[in-house]
């Protein structure tokens, strides 16, 4: 069965690989263009990712000498020691800064307790929902499921505003339940993705756990979750992004800098920030401080992420 | 998953919800394939059902499902018919909602600011539409021939994974009149630079800009997801037909990927409708309510003058014109066939 099953998987690669219609040596003038374009593309993709770090590296008021320099204006680190609150006040105002530093360490960790519980919570429900709906035989499933999967057609804005009246109700506003309740249970996303990984395992292993007379309990544990783990992997990672990133529910809910996630920190320094005469590199700083934590989940898992985004997003 | 923000994850589902049976590359290499439901399948579940073993389940299924369907019940249907409920009202927050019957209705269709709030939007939803997808496509299109590299397509979705506040608060800096390098180049080559995001006409096109170029590396992932599934076949039996390059493209990619174009669209529709932390980082709505799209001033209603009566009000029109609208693409792009079937 295996054997088959790769036969058949290295089969479909083979024609994929064929695909590419136009065989590359006979245009090549062709393919240089498309390559110069490529090439284009991912400049502009990329270039303002550099464009933070250069700022970020340069002298706020060198800034405004040279503002086509390719590399950093007067080299300095105190764009990022502004940003941490390592300078006193005056000193931060004497280089261009506005005087208020971000917390990093604080928003961190309100970032890290947000979004890695919710992750954490409703990867858990999901993942057990799914196996109720991929593998247990109950009346109602199908119907069940279809409910669940309307809450995908909704869209936010409908029950952003009641869901703020709720939290507000419950005496959530300002806490990390009330960040995350929310989002925390339910996710019609995350169990359709992950049903659909369960209904395309083999059911051989888990037939022969229940011959060998392991409840449904112990077989969802012991046998199919460990063969999840792929997916499970690629679904944390997006869900926690997807949560770092997050502005507008944390907007609402969040104005106490003790709950306040990064990302709204960095928006609510920004504000801080003088209109007439702006810190570009403490403002450049404090972005790239907040994006480095993606950056580090895309270097380890953005080959996963691409895929993920192949096998979901065909039909 | 939170009522918010939850777009870019809803862009990875099937558009019609058929079962996956496909290996993954480089996800659990222990996955295999399932052949499709078929007749035996069927008769192998009536089986199962029968089968004693699986006659409890409905307990244990119980104890699984319940957290997700309280999660639901409470934040997702029990907000979503308050909503509707609260448009129908005078609601302050502090003091209890007053049935005021159609009056927030008629209210919204003589609101100036509301139409102008849609107008802004939905310039905003054509631009980043049109742009977004037509570069989408080219790229998809030229990537999936060129290279079938992870690294170049990993850093192609890099924008994606970051928020869109730090990808406004780069662009604000690059944008800037005085400072910004694109401002610099623009000067260096017309003499004059443009306001990009403080002026009236120019600020959201900008935002779109910001947004097109956050989303694009993403779309442009999905599109050549729907290419791979186009079989090499096809264009070996248009090559031995004499096709052009252009032909081809013309009569075979483009209808083949209909249904992945539809599922771009509808979704890239949805979220522009819903912009908001860009705006609200780079412009707040200004200068001059010109980029008050509707969303901003949904959270303004709400948040600074405390009239959520009616800025539930706007959401249900907002979300009524979204169904509409995702219903006519569907029809339109015929989303669920492509031409082969």
């Amino acid at each position: 069965m295996t054997t088959t099953a790769m036969i058949a998987s290295e089969g479909r690669a083979a024609t994929h690989a064929a695909a590419p219609p136009g065989g590359g040596r006979r245009l090549s003038i062709g393919r240089a263009v498309a390559w110069v374009y490529i090439a284009g593309f991912l400049l502009v993709t990329i270039f303002p990712f550099y464009w933070i770090v250069r700022t970020a590296l340069s002298n706020n008021f060198a800034l405004s000498t040279d503002p086509a320099s390719m590399l950093p204006v007067g080299f300095s680190l105190g764009a990022f020691e502004r940003v941490f609150g390592l300078t006193s006040q005056a000193e931060a105002l004497a280089q261009g800064g506005s005087g208020a530093s971000l917390d990093i360490p604080l928003f961190v960790r309100n970032s890290v307790i947000y979004s890695g519980l919710l992750t954490f919570l409703v990867v858990t429900c999901s993942t057990f929902a799914a196996y109720a709906f991929a593998r247990l035989q109950w009346p109602g499933r199908n119907l069940v499921f279809s409910i669940l999967l309307a809450g995908l057609m909704v869209p936010g804005i409908l029950m952003l505003l009641p869901n703020f009246v709720l939290i507000n109700d419950l005496g959530l506003v300002n806490t990390f339940t009330g960040l995350m309740l929310p989002g925390a249970l339910f996710s019609a996303f995350n169990i359709f993705f992950l049903r659909q990984f369960m209904l395309g395992l083999s059911r051989e292993v888990e037939e022969a756990a229940l011959i060998d007379g392991a409840g449904p309990l112990k077989l969802m544990f012991r046998i199919t979750l460990p063969m999840m783990s792929g997916p499970l992997t690629t679904l944390s990672v997006l869900t926690f992004i997807g949560t770092w990133n997050d502005y507008f529910w944390p907007l609402l809910v969040a104005n106490d800098p003790q709950v306040r996630p990064l990302t709204l920190a960095l928006g609510v320094f920004q504000q801080a920030s003088p209109q007439t005469q702006p810190d570009f590199a403490g403002l450049m700083a404090a972005t790239l401080v907040a994006a480095v934590p993606m950056l580090l989940l895309f270097v380890i898992f953005g080959k996963r992420i691409v895929n993920s985004i192949g096998f979901s997003g065909i039909k | 998953m939170k009522p918010i923000v939850t777009d870019h994850r809803r862009l990875l589902i099937p558009t019609d919800g058929t079962a996956l049976g496909r290996k993954v590359k480089g996800d659990s290499m222990s996955i295999m394939v399932r052949p499709r439901p078929g007749g035996r399948e069927r008769a192998y579940r009536r089986a199962k059902l029968r089968n004693p073993s699986h006659r409890n389940d409905w307990r244990l299924a119980l104890l699984l499902i319940a957290p997700a369907v309280v999660g639901f019940a409470v934040f997702a249907v029990y907000p979503t018919v308050r909503g509707v409920y609260l448009s129908f009202t005078d609601f302050q927050v502090l003091s209890p909602p007053k049935w005021t019957g159609l009056d927030n209705i008629r209210t919204l269709l003589d609101d100036d600011m509301f139409w102008h709030s849609l107008r802004v939007t939905l310039y905003f939803v054509v631009l980043s539409v049109v742009f977004g997808l037509l570069i989408s496509l080219i790229t998809a299109v030229v990537l999936h021939r060129l290279t079938k590299s992870t690294v170049v397509r990993g850093l192609v979705i890099l924008p994606f994974l970051i928020s869109g506040v730090v990808a406004a608060l780069v662009w604000q800096w690059m944008l800037d009149p005085q400072l910004g390098i694109v401002n610099v180049l623009i000067e260096s080559v017309t003499g004059k630079p443009i306001k990009f995001l403080g002026s009236q006409e120019w600020a959201i096109p900008s935002i779109a800009l910001i947004s097109v170029w956050k989303s694009m590396g993403y779309s442009t992932i999905l599109i050549v997801a729907g290419l791979q599934t186009i079989p090499g076949e096809v264009y070996e039996a248009g090559r031995l037909d004499g096709a052009s390059e252009f032909q081809m493209f013309r009569r075979l990619t483009v209808p083949l990927l209909r249904p992945i174009m539809a599922m771009v669209v509808v979704l890239t529709v949805i979220s522009s409708f819903q912009v908001f932390d860009i705006v609200q980082v780079t412009t707040k709505g200004g200068p001059a309510d010109a980029s008050n799209v509707l969303q901003m001033y949904i959270y303004d209603k709400a948040f600074n003058q405390f009239d959520f009566g009616y800025a539930a009000t706007m959401s249900l029109s907002l979300f009524v014109m979204l169904i509409v609208i995702t219903f006519i693409q569907l029809r339109l792009l015929r989303a669920n066939e492509s031409d082969t079937n």
